[in-house]
């Protein structure tokens, strides 16, 4: 009796262990990148880091200004939601709503297949087909632009956009659905009218998690989006090439010499991207929470 | 079901099992494969290790596989990183050659006295780069006035370097790229780069860029010249010069760059006999077989 209780215990405390390994691996990361991070401030004003416009890190007088930087991830990613979200709701309510059982089967592993591409994969596709074709379509000087990186991310973002908001549409009670038809409703409006807003709270989780999913891609943005460090106009500046925050780190992190004021600004940038990552993941489980949809 | 998931299960450890002993065996090998040549010549074996620029990276591998191919017991382990790395890393006291592909820096020099470094620079071959176009540019020839001014903003159409009326698509190296200061230094002359140019990860997507876009201007090192792209002229103020290997060794044409193993000191053992081979005539014969030039 005791030896099962005894057991019992051991497998509870392990497990427990290494759940919570997470937990530490998440403090670490944080600790060892906000230190590094905060280090540029020795040096370097906060405000000249935060309201800088030019990110100029080997010249003389370097420059850390976070502004080109933050405002080309955003350019990025508002980009990419506004393709990815009206493309990955559609398919998901096709997908749970109307497709039948069959078509659905076919469906769903192929979006599964998106998630898994290597994202420098998408990178090389941007750059050979997509980059080319923006160029000649707005004739522009360059294919390598915000947009470009947009449509590639929209396209990254799309199977957690499409597989989340799948579920959150699923999992409205068939009960509701039964009888906004039992009233004479049709099947469109039943699933404007009743299901969307049902749904909505999982859906916008779902939008919030491509946000993170596109602001924190690297390669692909890398590849495709020209890396140059200007605060682009919107919505104008879509044409333009940007340079986002992750890009900037894999481009510089390379040959920067360890302690100087360069390697802890990119920390300085790693920390920013760090925190608003986390903030989007925070408030998409909070809209998930809180907004659960509920039948009494 | 059960009886079903106990055989996924024991299949899936007995695969794991089969994975994990395979990486066992490979570790092994290594340690058996090593231990005895170390233990049998410890006395004779001596190793130096030499770390830094990537341009410099495939002479510096080619010629130590050379080396340990003709002497026997003389280990050189090669790595790239990037200048700035392997200077780090000499003044660490952590290896013996430094490659780099750019003069030290005054800040290094700085670092090196306080940690009783003396680095001795050894130039070992010659790096020429060539200002490239698409092939569909008429123009064929630029003087150093009409690049700093591309370069810096001042002219942003082809028209005012007697070209066609088109946009210029200005493509440069991300600053970590010693290729990046070299030529701020010798065609900007300590201009910035204009900040709306286009910054490439790697050599290669800057050839791919220009091969597809005829706006574009970049430089390569002249080892990656290929027929996608066309090679300019250019006029360091002595007339134009088109980068072929003749103008290069002769001095005459004016974007060629040492290329430089620096030690801590006067070089001996077996950095010296290393450096020696590598300026000896059948050195700078593999010099000129991985695509760069003789030292005269």
């Amino acid at each position: 009796m005791f030896n099962r209780i005894y057991k019992e215990k051991v497998i509870e405390s392990t497990l427990f262990s290494v759940s919570s390994l997470t937990v530490v691996i998440l403090f670490l990361i944080c600790i060892f990148l906000f230190r590094d991070g905060l280090a540029l401030f020795q040096n370097f004003s906060f405000m000249d880091f935060a309201g800088g416009k030019f990110w100029y890190p080997t010249s003389e007088k370097a420059q850390f200004g976070l502004l080109p930087l933050l405002f080309g991830s955003l350019i990025v990613t508002a980009g990419a939601i506004v393709f990815s979200v009206p493309l990955g709701v559609a398919s998901a309510i096709y997908i749970s709503e109307m497709a039948p059982p069959r078509v659905a089967e076919f469906l769903k592993p192929f979006i599964e297949v998106l998630a898994g591409v290597p994202s420098v994969v998408y990178g090389f596709f941007g750059l050979v087909v997509l980059v080319p074709f923006i160029r000649e379509t707005f004739g522009l000087a360059t294919g390598q632009t915000a947009l470009t990186g947009s449509f590639m991310l929209g396209i990254m973002a799309l199977p957690t956009i499409i597989s989340i908001s799948e579920d959150a549409i699923s999992s409205v009670p068939g009960s509701l659905k039964e009888g906004s038809l039992a009233l004479g409703a049709t099947g469109w409006q039943t699933i404007y009218q009743v299901i969307l807003p049902a749904a909505l709270s999982g859906i916008s989780a779902a939008v919030m998690l491509g946000m993170g999913r596109a602001i924190g891609e690297t390669m692909t943005v890398m590849m495709v989006t020209g890396n140059t460090a200007v605060i682009p106009a919107f919505p104008g500046g879509l044409l333009d090439p940007v340079r986002t925050m992750t890009a900037t780190i894999a481009l510089e992190m390379g040959e920067v010499p360890q302690g100087s004021d360069h390697f802890h600004a990119l920390f300085a940038v790693g920390s920013v991207l760090f925190i608003i990552t986390f903030m989007i993941n925070l408030v998409a489980d909070s809209i998930k929470k809180k907004y659960r949809f509920k039948v009494d | 079901m059960a009886s079903k998931l106990k055989t996924y299960a024991i299949l899936s450890v007995l695969l794991m099992g089969l994975v994990f002993s395979g990486i066992g065996c490979i570790g092994s090998d290594n340690g058996e494969g090593a231990a005895p040549a170390t233990g049998d010549t410890v006395v004779d074996t001596q190793s130096i290790s030499v770390k830094g620029s990537d341009t410099v990276l495939p002479v510096a591998q080619y010629e130590a596989e050379q080396f340990m191919a003709s002497y026997k017991n003389r280990d050189i382990a090669v790595t790239g990183g990037g200048s700035g790395v392997g200077i780090a890393a000499l003044i660490d006291g952590e290896i013996d050659i430094a490659a780099a592909s750019r003069n030290m820096k005054d800040a290094e020099f700085e670092n090196a006295e306080a940690k009783g470094i003396t680095p001795l620079k050894h130039v070992i071959a010659w790096d020429g780069i060539s200002v490239v176009v698409n092939q569909e540019n008429p123009v064929s020839e630029l003087s150093f006035d009409q690049l700093r001014r591309i370069y810096n903003g001042s002219f942003s159409n082809w028209q005012e370097v007697g070209g066609e009326d088109r946009p210029i698509a200005v493509i440069s190296r991300d600053s970590s790229s010693g290729t990046y200061e070299y030529f701020k230094e010798t065609v900007l002359l300590g201009d910035e780069y204009r900040p709306d140019a286009l910054t490439q990860p790697t050599t290669g997507a800057i050839v791919g860029e220009i091969s597809l876009n005829p706006n574009a201007i970049g430089y390569i090192g002249v080892a990656y010249l290929d027929e996608s792209l066309k090679a300019l002229s250019v006029d360091g103020g002595e007339g134009f010069r088109y980068p072929d290997s003749e103008n290069i060794i002769s001095g005459q044409y004016p974007l060629a760059r040492p290329l430089f193993f620096y030690t801590d000191g006067e070089p001996s053992g077996l950095t010296k006999e290393f450096i020696d081979f590598v300026l000896s005539a059948e050195g700078q014969e593999l010099v000129q077989e991985v695509g760069y030039f003789p030292v005269k």
